[in-house]
């Protein structure tokens, strides 16, 4: 048995070794790759120094400038966002693996997840959505595909902090389904003409601009979608209904109308009828660092649950003490720590340009799940004081809700890791195709 | 004349941390607790850095005794725009016995060495709480020293140093060089931009040792015993003022 045990050990010391030491492929992203997986296995550490002081940097603005206020804007149900995104733009943190032209910093994207988690210690959900729209969601399309020009008009300002930008994706008639939006931006001479309505639209209150995707084609539905930036004082562009949310209430979100909304054909980013290929790409860092920055909070639920339950005390000793709420604390933080390792092997493996389209599946799932678990296991714990607003599991608890829908719901999550899976039936998506045929 | 301004920061437990005393009771839990630069000494960069913005000073140098993660504090420093680092390097095991006195010859040792007019520290630790450090360099290089800095200002080869006294403010000038030591209210620390800790990288950080300075590290104090505080007792509640007053009289507090 012990000689087992020692043979065993030996062999998996001499393929691990053999893991760091042995010979790599010559193409050089996989070297990359291996290289960034190895280092992180060799040192145990993810972060480098450099990580750290973005993030204790990050945190020291965010204890001054936004936590001070976070209740008083959860109340309002609004938060100024022009202030708040002026301060990070000037301390940098708006273009983390932006180009250097444009005012960004051209790091790569394990800094930029340093940042996401980072922003995790905001204390709502609210704040760090707005944030991320703004160096995540809305932006990636443009920095990677976008002319001269229109970085220079929008991507210089928003990583400044002088711009507010939005997403316009979602739709009343489509959500999951990106690819049956309705609204339409056709050609006119030099101009696109736009028509038609966005929904849910995170910061689009007080954006400056929004990136949005629109048919500017017939044809394919993958084919016939282009993403455009569409200045917000554009006429034509109503903006109405503030929509009352559960949760999430400092981010303001938005339904949008465009009537005749007139804008130059060159605000298409990249190349016409691709928007529905740049979108998809775009959601791979929006889902990535959507995800990183859940850790944060899943953490401090937990500890704020241990907190509190090491004090109050029921049937004469510490709510704590029962091995049902101690062991089920244990068991969340081993879940969250899985999530935090997952996030690091998908940056770690983007960063060498891999293809991680499955692996963020993944990770978004997972997210959604312990934003759901998390919370409720935790809120239960604090009893009656749970239920109320005073604190910040009961918060999380109504926030993190949203993890599961936005950005792709669960279940979208799930058919993309079959579809790479191969387990996605196909007669799935030939109803679909009919489905849309007979309503159009 | 434009200043070469010496810095000092220390490597303390971050001031959020719960403090817990180690068992032997010789000394508190260090290990995988989180640490951060001690703030006063953040404060004393943060003068140092405008002065120089304010091109009084010409070069800003940031100096940490400690273990090898020191040099993470001097790299906060340096985003902050200090110019150069210097690490005096102390095991994490002497650590605990360094006194204000061994730090204080190494400052003066290093304001000499490297011709510092200005040295400028915190008014204290927020680990150890010794408020001796400036005045022990002072003493040593024997310049005038200014501590408890609220506000400083340079005139003529002076420096006009407001300080907080238990009175109020006294306002001094002090003939440079001199030795400066930070109280809170001296200026509010900016956080480090990303552009300025990823320059941060580049600047340099000259290691020594405290015997390369000739400084010997040998103990004049003794740690008996660290205890924790004593728990707050749980409160109760009284029916009125009077009852209030009598408890407050029988507890010999009025
Ligand atoms: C607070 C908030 C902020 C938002 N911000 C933005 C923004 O800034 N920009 C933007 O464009 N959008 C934004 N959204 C929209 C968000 O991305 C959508 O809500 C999301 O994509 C889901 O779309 P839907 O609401 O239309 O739900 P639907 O598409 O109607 O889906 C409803 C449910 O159907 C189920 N479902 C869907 N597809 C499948 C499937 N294949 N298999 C099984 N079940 C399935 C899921 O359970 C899903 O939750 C935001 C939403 C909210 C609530
Ligand atoms: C909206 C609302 C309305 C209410 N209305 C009334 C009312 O009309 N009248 C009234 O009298 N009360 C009322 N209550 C109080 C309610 O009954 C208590 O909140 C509930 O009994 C839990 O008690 P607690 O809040 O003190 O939680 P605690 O007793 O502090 O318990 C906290 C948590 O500890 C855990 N726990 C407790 N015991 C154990 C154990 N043995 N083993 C393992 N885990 C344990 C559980 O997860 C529990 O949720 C109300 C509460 C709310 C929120």
């Amino acid at each position: 048995m012990a000689t087992a045990t020692r043979l065993t050990s030996r062999y998996w010391t001499k393929t691990f070794l053999g893991q760091i030491t042995g010979v790599t492929t010559t193409i050089s992203r996989r070297t990359l790759v291996t290289t960034c997986v190895r280092k992180w296995q060799a040192s145990g550490e993810f972060y480098s120094e450099q990580h750290l002081q973005l993030q204790s940097s990050l945190k020291k603005l965010i204890d001054v400038e936004i936590n001070p206020h976070v209740d008083q804007w959860e109340k309002e149900h609004r938060f100024p966002a022009h202030e708040v995104f002026k301060k990070l733009g000037s301390a940098g943190f708006l273009g983390i693996s932006k180009p250097e032209e444009y005012g960004g910093l051209g790091l790569d994207y394990g800094y930029t997840v340093a940042f996401a988690e980072a922003l995790g210690s905001i204390h709502c959900g609210g704040i760090p959505m707005a944030i991320s729209v703004q160096t995540d969601m809305a932006t990636p399309a443009l920095a990677k595909f976008g002319s001269d020009y229109l970085k220079e008009t929008f991507l210089r300002p928003t990583i400044a902090g002088d711009m507010v930008v939005c997403l316009g994706v979602s739709e009343p008639g489509a959500g999951s389904d990106v690819a049956g939006i309705g609204t339409t931006a056709r050609r006119q001479g030099d101009d696109l003409i736009i028509n038609g309505q966005k929904m849910w639209i995170t910061n689009g209150f007080q954006a400056d601009w929004m990136c949005l995707l629109a048919n500017t084609s017939e044809g394919s539905q993958h084919r016939n979608k282009s993403l455009i930036c569409l200045p917000m004082n554009t006429p034509g562009i109503h903006r109405t209904s503030r929509i009352e949310k559960i949760g999430m209430h400092s981010s303001d979100t938005a339904q949008i109308f465009f009537e005749d909304v007139r804008v130059p054909a060159k605000n298409i980013i990249g190349e016409e009828g691709m928007g529905f290929t740049y979108q998809m790409l775009q959601f791979q860092e929006e889902r990535l660092v959507g995800s990183a920055v859940c850790l944060a909070p899943l953490d401090k639920c937990i500890a704020d649950t241990i907190n509190y339950t090491s004090e109050r005390k029921v049937f004469g000793q510490p709510v704590l003490n029962n091995q049902a709420v101690h062991y089920t604390l244990a068991e969340l933080e081993t879940e969250v720590e899985a999530l935090r390792s997952l996030v690091y092997r998908a940056t770690a493996l983007y960063i060498g340009g891999e293809d991680v389209t499955k692996l963020v599946s993944m990770i978004k799932l997972k997210a959604g799940r312990l934003c759901r678990q998390v919370p409720d296991s935790c809120l239960q714990f604090w009893g009656g004081m749970g239920f109320t607003q005073e604190n910040y599991v009961s918060r999380l608890y109504r926030d993190m809700r949203l993890v599961s829908i936005g950005a792709g719901a669960d279940e979208v999550m799930l058919a993309i890791i079959c579809k790479y899976a191969g387990t996605l039936p196909k007669v799935a998506s030939s109803l679909k195709k009919k489905e849309r045929q007979a309503s159009n | 004349m434009s200043l070469r301004v010496l810095v000092g920061c220390k490597r303390v437990i971050d001031y959020a941390v719960k403090i817990r005393v180690r068992p032997d009771k010789l000394g508190v839990v260090t290990d995988g607790v989180k640490h951060s630069m001690n703030p006063f000494d953040e404060i004393a960069i943060e003068e140092a850095v405008r002065l120089k913005e304010k091109k009084i000073a010409k070069e800003v140098i940031a100096v940490s005794c400690g273990p090898t993660q020191a040099q993470e504090t001097i790299r906060t420093a340096l985003a902050m725009g200090a110019d150069r680092g210097i690490h005096v390097e102390i095991p994490a095991k002497e650590m605990e016995k360094l006194e204000p006195l061994h730090v204080s010859k190494i400052l003066a040792k290093l304001a000499e060495q490297e011709q510092a007019e200005l040295v400028i520290v915190g008014k204290q630790a927020i680990d150890d709480d010794s408020n001796a450090t400036a005045q022990m360099t002072a003493a040593l290089l024997d310049w005038p020293q200014a501590t408890f800095a609220s506000k400083l200002e340079k005139t003529d080869g002076e420096l006009e140093v407001t300080r907080e006294v238990d009175g109020g403010l006294e306002t001094i000038k002090v003939k440079l060089p001199a030795v400066v030591s930070s109280d809170l209210r001296l200026n509010e620390p900016r956080y480090a931009t990303l552009p300025n800790i990823m320059k941060a990288k580049k600047k340099k950080i000259a290691k020594m040792k405290p015997k390369d300075l000739g400084v010997d590290l040998a103990s004049h104090l003794e740690v008996v015993e660290v205890v924790d505080p004593p728990t707050r007792e749980a409160g109760i509640k009284v029916e009125d003022v009077d009852t209030l007053v009598t408890k407050l009289k029988d507890a010999g507090r009025i």
